[in-house]
């Protein structure tokens, strides 16, 4: 079964979904346990890859190969190593947690719903396990879909709107990447004397330094608008906003990442020339910058809660890229563990959203005030969220971003301290929200007699602060699962780096074995 | 036999041969055997046996080729051929042919214009197109056109009562007698430049001359222009979106992806063999014409309010990527163009089928408001639909994209990188208008529950459509083997 796992993952889904398409779609409970039943299951079985996964090993293991058009060079190929381990994990418990959010949320064609998110889990998964370039791209598109119909049939006043710009915007960067794609295809062709899209084949490519540079800014566009960064932000309050709670936490927990995931899979191993050309450094590291303290500025200002939270993740996306760019093991790593910190507090601040959504459906800021007194349950996972999410030590926020800054200083201080006000500002709009909508006195009459958190929804966001808190206290292993493949990337951009310089400082030192 | 039929000759005419002769039969049935024989479902399975035999010979002559490694089989001193592309060709139009003539069972029932003589213009518009397919020398392939365009004259006129049918008709007449003229002219220039009508001896002759000499110039132009009318493309695609809307729905089905793939057979012939040493001249101006051709079938069809109108600039801008194939000219980029018609037969006449199930009676279906609700009342059109739409889009994992694959890769090999650009963000765009239809579909509330004009054979052609879609995308090895073998040399 080791052997087959990876499918196993991959697949699942898929299948459970054409299971579900069997249920009468009158017998909604029976749909709704089901499609619960077969998400957790998924998770289970991701969570079976642990035992097995060699840390000391820094390649990709649970190797699964096949050809699937021999003419083309295109395999089914599939592996992870420690970071799309990571993400794999983070997608999987994101999908049952998004399916078990939606149990009162969604009322109209539920078989649809269910059969679309599984649908969404299939590709994501696959996204992050395939090791075949063609491969990667086809999930990265299946993708787009059922997301499209997630936000266009179940979400908000503007949905139509919102889901056909997040799939006009991703699709025009991914048909680019495509032909960033072809052009590595074929330059390996005429270095090699045969066609592959294997990623490990790939790179054994050189290539001049000005195609690298074009390639780069194919690959840029496809993933920067998938982050998305700076400028290309604007689809992701439309959708974030206007999707359903679901739909929103997989966007900020699961599909961003993929943007950030390409970078580090794709774009540094492939262009290592390019990845260290200052040109093209300055210009990503100055969209994060900006897109860090934009985006905190921008999230200060909105009265929508929604879409509050949706312009925050501009922002913590924007330590993710600053991170991978600086382009040492601390930057790389820290931002690894940021996107998954941030799926994990993003992910619950859109569910706390979507909690408060189902009972009063509005997402005014000023409609509510003082829920604390109301709902104590909820204003103390709220609480947890908002700490976690604004970087309170011993919560996960903090390992990350302190890592990325720690990278980001050894790279160039002036970076770490414009990030720093990023911090700030996101402390700042956090705390400003819990106040206006927790504290205070009840001002709205309609918010006197709201029910607390029942049993599932407690049961949402257990596993996510259980998660924010292990990785907050003890992130050890996370660094250890993140060491290899992190210094072998560092090891492939820049051959000369000394690894091992600094360890993370939120790290405890190593004691040398005798004093 | 003489030596001016040899049994060579024989092998390869066969199945226009067949073609021919079963279409003209079937006219004769029509006219003189008995109303209570000649059913309409014993003209359908005449077609389908007529269908049976040219795929029996095709069949034949492609185990005989395969056995020769797809090198050319010569006949009639080089004015028939066998090779790989003719015959992915003819496989492609035969299959379209069948379809479109099961899904014209019930259509033309509903429209109250059952007639045989239908069936025998497809058999005649297909033997046509065997000789676009298959022909090498300029008066065959004249002949085969003609045959083929004159059928089309009449079929999309078949609704005789519909005003539109008619006005189509009567506007593809006109267009396709002039573009007729032009291409006769450029077949004469061909001929007086190079005292022959066969393709290869006239590629010999060509091969030697200036580029830019000013009467190859106008060869090039006058076959060109005559050409382009046939495929629809910017500026010679004025004709399509009106024909394609006044026409029977089945019709323009067929219109929209055989008449296309077939005329584009020749052109590929012709640009990749007799005029590949002239490259210097046409390639920047068909250049020109490939951008102008996504850029005005993808603008307009943005604001289409008729889905047939919408497929007919939709099928423009399809045009404008198959030509980028035969731009970039390279082994990738006729196997591009090859795979791009295959894969479009398809997935286009899929999308037209399901205009056609939307057609009943008193309801004509073919607008884009049509389309509201379909999710609620027939689930599996909408899905199929959907299918249809994301291949026509590109989105893997459908066969859409393995032929926009091809045309990506072929670009990019021969450093057309611009035209590679450009052409991949049209498929954003292109995305936008067929998402337009999915919006309606899907998310729309439903309106008039009127049953869809389901039949069985409506179903066997939807079935076969989405198989072949769906299919090719997620195992195209088969075909990317038929597309290598199609090269031709």
């Amino acid at each position: 079964m080791q052997e087959r796992l990876l499918s196993l993952i991959l697949f699942a889904p898929l299948a459970a979904a054409v299971v579900l398409l069997l249920i009468p779609s009158s017998q909604r409970n029976a749909i709704r346990l089901w499609a619960n039943l077969s998400s957790l299951g998924v998770f289970l079985l991701s969570l079976l890859l642990l035992p097995g996964f060699n840390r000391a090993d820094g390649g990709f293991q649970f190797i699964e190969r096949q050809p699937w058009i021999p003419s083309l060079g295109v395999s089914y190929y599939l592996g992870v190593d420690g970071i799309s381990l990571l993400l794999l994990l983070l997608t999987t418990l994101t999908s049952f947690i998004s399916v078990l959010c939606s149990w009162s949320a969604i009322e109209e064609r539920v078989k649809q719903y269910y059969a679309m998110l599984l649908i969404l889990e299939c590709g994501m998964i696959g996204v992050f396990v395939a090791l075949d370039f063609i491969l990667f791209f086809v999930f990265w598109e299946v993708v787009l879909v059922p997301m499209y119909f997630l936000i266009g049939v179940w979400g908000g006043p503007r949905k139509l709107y919102a889901a056909i710009k997040f799939f006009l915007y991703t699709l025009a960067g991914s048909v680019l990447m495509l032909l960033g794609i072809l052009t590595l295809y074929f330059q390996h062709y005429q270095q090699f004397g045969y066609y592959t899209f294997e990623i490990a084949e790939l790179m054994k490519l050189s290539l001049p330094l000005a195609m690298e540079r074009w390639v780069f800014w194919a690959f840029f566009i496809g993933f920067a608008i998938k982050v998305p960064m700076f400028p290309f932000h604007t689809w992701l309050p439309d959708a974030h906003t206007e999707a359903p709670t679901a739909g929103s936490v997989i966007l900020a927990a699961v599909l961003l990442k993929m943007g950030t995931y390409g970078f580090i899979r794709f774009s540094l191993p492939l262009l290592p020339k390019a990845s260290i050309d200052p040109v093209v450094i300055q210009v990503l590291v100055g969209l994060s910058l900006v897109a860090i303290l934009y985006g905190g500025l921008v999230s200060l200002m909105q009265p929508d809660w929604k879409k509050l939270v949706a312009y925050s993740s501009v922002s913590h996306l924007g330590f993710c890229t600053l991170g991978i760019f600086s382009l040492n093991p601390n930057g790389i790593a820290g931002s690894i563990i940021q996107q998954i910190n941030h799926g994990i507090s993003t992910g619950m601040l859109f569910l706390i959203v979507g909690v408060a959504y189902e009972r009063r459906h509005t997402r005014e800021i000023r409609d509510y005030g003082g829920l604390a007194h109301v709902m104590p349950a909820f204003a103390f996972v709220f609480a947890f969220a908002m700490l976690s999410s604004a970087g309170l030590p011993l919560l996960n926020g903090f390992v990350g971003e302190f890592t990325i800054l720690q990278g980001a200083f050894e790279a160039n201080r002036l970076w770490a301290a414009l990030a720093v006000p990023g911090v700030v500002i996101g402390a700042a709009y956090l705390l400003w929200l819990y106040q206006r909508v927790m504290l205070g006195q009840v001002t709205n009459a309609a918010n006197l007699r709201l029910p607390d958190l029942n049993l599932r929804e407690w049961a949402v966001f257990v596993p996510l602060m259980a998660w924010a808190l292990a990785i907050g206290v003890y992130p050890k292993p996370y660094f250890e699962i993140l060491e290899k493949p992190v210094a072998q990337l560092v090891q492939r951009v820049r051959p000369d780096y000394k690894l091992a310089a600094a360890p993370p400082a939120v790290l405890p030192a190593e004691r040398s074995a005798a004093p | 036999m003489s030596s001016y039929y040899t049994s060579t000759d024989h092998f390869v005419l066969l199945p226009g041969l067949l073609l021919s002769f079963f279409g003209c039969a079937l006219l004769l049935i029509d006219i003189f055997v008995l109303p209570e024989v000649r059913q309409k479902k014993w003209m359908l399975g005449f077609l389908m046996i007529a269908e049976g035999f040219a795929a029996a010979a095709l069949y034949r002559q492609h185990v005989y080729s395969a056995s020769l490694n797809y090198e050319p089989l010569q006949a009639f001193q080089g004015s028939l051929v066998i090779d790989g592309f003719s015959l992915l060709f003819n496989w492609m139009l035969l299959a379209a042919t069948a379809l479109v003539a099961l899904i014209s069972y019930r259509y033309l029932d509903i429209e109250g214009e059952h007639h045989g003589e239908y069936y025998s213009l497809l058999l005649l518009a297909q033997a046509g197109m065997f000789f676009l397919a298959a022909g090498t020398e300029l008066v065959t392939v004249f002949v085969g056109l003609e045959l083929m365009t004159v059928s089309f004259y009449v079929m999309v006129g078949f609704l005789r009562g519909d005003r539109r049918s008619n006005e189509a008709a009567m506007k593809y007449i006109l267009l396709g007698a002039f573009s007729s003229g032009f291409l006769a002219y450029g077949f004469s220039l061909l001929y007086g430049l190079t005292g022959s009508t066969r393709l290869g001896p006239i590629t010999d002759a060509l091969s030697s001359r200036d580029p830019f000499d000013p009467l190859l110039c106008l060869a090039l132009v006058t076959t060109g222009v005559g050409l382009l009318f046939k495929i629809a493309v910017v500026p010679f695609h004025m004709w399509a979106p009106d024909v394609y809307e006044g026409a029977p729905t089945a019709v323009t089905a067929f219109l929209s992806v055989a008449s296309k793939a077939a005329s584009f057979a020749f052109l590929m012939r012709l640009a990749l063999g007799p005029f590949a040493a002239s490259r210097a001249a046409w390639e920047p101006v068909l250049g020109g014409i490939a951008v102008l051709t996504l850029t005005v079938g993808n603008l307009a069809a943005i604001t289409q309010t008729n889905v047939k109108r919408l497929l007919a600039y939709s099928s423009i801008s399809h045009a404008g990527y198959a030509l980028l194939g035969i731009i970039a000219g390279n082994s990738a980029g006729i196997q591009g163009t090859a795979v791009y018609l295959a894969v479009y037969t398809f997935m286009n006449l899929g999308a037209f089928l399901v205009v056609v199930a939307l057609r009943r009676e008193n309801i004509r279906g073919d607008e884009v408001d049509d389309m509201t609700g379909l999710m609620h009342s027939s689930p599996a059109y909408a899905v199929l639909m959907l299918v249809f739409l994301l291949s026509l889009a590109g989105i893997p994992p459908t066969a859409g994209f393995i032929a926009k694959y091809y045309i990506f890769l072929a670009l990019i090999q021969t450093q057309h990188y611009a035209l590679a650009v450009a052409a991949a963000l049209y498929v954003a765009v292109a995305l936008y208008y067929y998402f337009r239809l999915v919006r309606r579909m899907f998310t729309g509330e439903l309106r008039e529950a009127a049953p869809l004009a389901s039949s069985m054979g409506l179903k066997l052609a939807m079935g076969t459509s989405a198989l072949v879609t769906l299919g090719a995308g997620l195992f195209p090895e088969p075909l990317v083997r038929l597309a290598q073998n199609s090269l031709f040399r």
